[in-house]
């Protein structure tokens, strides 16, 4: 007698497809938000940097003028310092990668045991995440550079005659056989020092994290079977955090990228107004940088892996 | 065949008994300990000397007195400390006022970003759809390429932002930064997708399959279920989101976002302000009213850490961040 009303579906969906459905219902904002903004802008990057962008004063509306690869030729062939500060930025992102991994890594492997007062020391240790960002950055840096001058008239002060100086111990060492090239490189990352403990706040954190997540049984064993605390070292927890040695890499490049040279330089032309040489910079800067990433991340991958 | 007994005395017998051993071995372990300890220690002192000299310096320097600046024999603590430098400071920066609007600005995009990364996290993490891969490269994409590289094109979408001819100006207001993190393309929002993603992937699956069963539907097992179980990734992202969001430039710069909502924005004009108003020209004393400015913009964000962060250390260690 009763009739059953069953509600009227337009689409029948099965259960995979609804899920489907769901997922992109889930992810929608962004897709929207990363194909207006960021595809939307990648493109216009490239439309940009294959044209001459005049504001006209008068009327403040935009001419644009297609000029093909002007641009392009400009900044590798008449631009004055473009190509020195690009491969000058490369390098100098390259060689403090290293030194910025095995610091961080040091420094999670020393914060990651037990001691008296750790706490402190890690919220110390994490301070750069906050304080080196960039709006109060410069100032910080003025700060430290009056600090930093007053501890070189100190170390002066402490010299007195003279005779012992820095470049006796880099002599010595000279002395011992050390090849030049490795000597300067220790002696730079010396004079980075500062920048470098700056340089990673986030990577200790990230390695502190990797470091908790190593199951304690593979130390156990290691101990059992007699391992030294040396070869525990390169045979657990190495190998364990190696896949967080790439996320690391990652952001390191990125990071140091961001403050880097040629990124200031592309800045300083788009506030001169030159919109599409400024284009030029960013866009080949950025491919150059995910060129050298991805080169840095398929040797990494190259080595052996353990999942658990 | 015969086995030659050595004979053995006093000592070398008590060389080869365990109580030796056990008593070599302990002090052994002890000197190394003691010896890793003084290592550490020293590291420790080195390194966060390096880090906290700036901040001391700053700190200690916005107390100076004009005097105090001026005498050579003075390096960190002042002979007669001042309090002058904070009260020109507040009141030329307009502390308290545009702090509030500041922290409002803060959260609300905060809040915007957690809700959107987190859900879009949440997708990847536990859906499975077409074309998952490519889009998951996207996010990775986000992170890879700085905003630095696309920023003119940014400043361009805008400064004419809408459809054609029948644009709106959207500069000079904090409306582009809160489209953006609504559209989850804000500061980082690709580390934060991805944080939240390796987050929800942690996660049992029983939980959600409970839910389904009991008939709830996919939004209510979301707000009422997961986003409650992941207050570690929430925290993280949270205290991430915060302090470079209140830090930032360059987004500040691009948008130029006002400094009547922005105090960052309102230091960088701080030096000149007090030169003018109190018409004062030596550049070491600016710098001393600029060293209380800096003391006053860095307290609200270190408070917030400090008051978050074992909180967030946990939460990095148990959010997986590093997947």
């Amino acid at each position: 007698m009763t009739t059953v009303k069953r509600r009227k579906k337009l689409f029948h969906l099965s259960y995979e497809q609804r899920n489907a459905a769901r997922g992109y219902a889930f992810i929608l904002p962004w897709l929207i938000g990363f194909i207006v903004f960021y595809l939307g802008c990648l493109y216009q990057l490239g439309r940009f940097s294959l044209l001459d962008i005049k504001i006209d004063a008068t009327t403040g509306s935009r001419v644009d003028t297609f000029v093909g690869f002007a641009n392009y030729v400009e900044a590798f062939t008449a631009h004055a310092t473009f190509k020195q500060r690009l491969t000058s930025s490369l390098i100098d992102m390259v060689i403090d990668l290293p030194m910025i991994i095995f610091f961080s890594l040091f420094v999670a492997l020393m914060l990651n045991r037990k001691f008296k007062g750790r706490a402190v020391v890690r919220a110390i240790f994490f301070l750069p995440v906050i304080l080196s960002a960039d709006a109060v950055g410069s100032a910080i840096t003025r700060a430290s550079e009056l600090m930093n001058a007053g501890l070189t008239a100190a170390a002066q002060e402490m010299q007195g005659g003279g005779t012992v100086s820095v470049t006796y111990y880099i002599q010595l060492f000279g002395d011992i056989a050390l090849p030049a090239s490795i000597l300067d490189y220790i002696v730079g990352a010396v004079n980075r020092i500062a920048s470098i403990i700056k340089g990673s706040g986030v990577q200790i954190i990230l390695f502190i994290a990797a470091l908790q997540s190593i199951p304690g049984a593979l130390y156990e064993v290691a101990k059992i079977e007699g391992a030294t605390a040396y070869e525990t070292l390169w045979k657990v927890t190495i190998p364990m955090v190696m896949p967080h040695i790439i996320t690391n890499t990652i952001y390191t490049l990125v990071d140091r990228f961001v403050t880097s040279d040629v990124v200031t330089l592309a800045n300083e032309t788009y506030q001169k107004y030159n919109y599409g040489l400024s284009s030029v910079f960013s866009l080949t800067s950025t491919v150059a940088t995910c060129l050298i990433l991805g080169l840095i991340v398929y040797l990494l991958n190259k080595r052996a892996f353990y999942y658990n | 065949m015969q086995k030659t007994e050595i004979k053995t005395g006093s000592w070398q017998k008590f060389r080869s008994s365990a109580k030796y051993n056990d008593r070599k071995s302990r002090i052994m372990t002890r000197m190394k300990n003691l010896l890793l300890g003084i290592f550490r220690f020293i590291i420790i002192v080195g390194i966060s000397y390096v880090i906290l000299a700036p901040v001391i310096g700053t700190v200690s320097r916005s107390f100076f007195s004009t005097q105090d600046s001026i005498n050579p024999m003075v390096f960190t603590i002042p002979i007669n400390p001042t309090l002058s430098r904070y009260t020109m400071a507040i009141k030329y920066m307009d502390y308290l006022p545009i702090l509030g609007r500041t922290i409002l600005y803060v959260i609300g995009v905060t809040l915007l970003q957690l809700l959107t990364c987190s859900m879009v996290g949440y997708g990847f993490a536990r859906y499975k759809f077409p074309l998952k891969k490519l889009l998951f490269a996207f996010v990775v994409i986000m992170i890879v390429v700085p905003p630095q590289t696309i920023q003119f094109p940014l400043y361009m979408s805008f400064r004419y932002f809408g459809f054609g001819t029948d644009t709106v100006n959207l500069l000079k207001s904090p409306w582009p930064m809160v489209i953006l993190s609504a559209f989850g393309c804000g500061l980082r929002s690709g580390l934060y997708i991805y944080i939240f993603n390796q987050f929800f992937r942690g996660l049992p699956k029983e939980i959600e399959e409970a839910a389904l069963v009991d008939g709830a539907n996919p939004w209510y097992t979301y707000f009422g279920i997961m986003l409650p179980n992941a207050s570690p990734a929430i925290i993280t992202v949270a205290v991430f989101s915060i302090v470079w969001q209140y830090n930032d430039s360059f987004f500040a710069n691009t948008f130029n976002i006002p400094s009547s909502i922005l105090i960052t924005r309102k230091l960088d004009t701080l030096i000149n302000v007090i030169a003018n108003a109190e018409k004062i020209n030596s550049l070491r004393e600016l710098q001393l009213y600029f060293d209380a400015g800096v003391v006053l913009v860095l307290v609200p964000v270190v408070l917030i850490y400090l008051i978050l962060q074992r909180r967030f250390i946990e939460g990095v260690e148990r959010s997986g961040i590093v997947g």
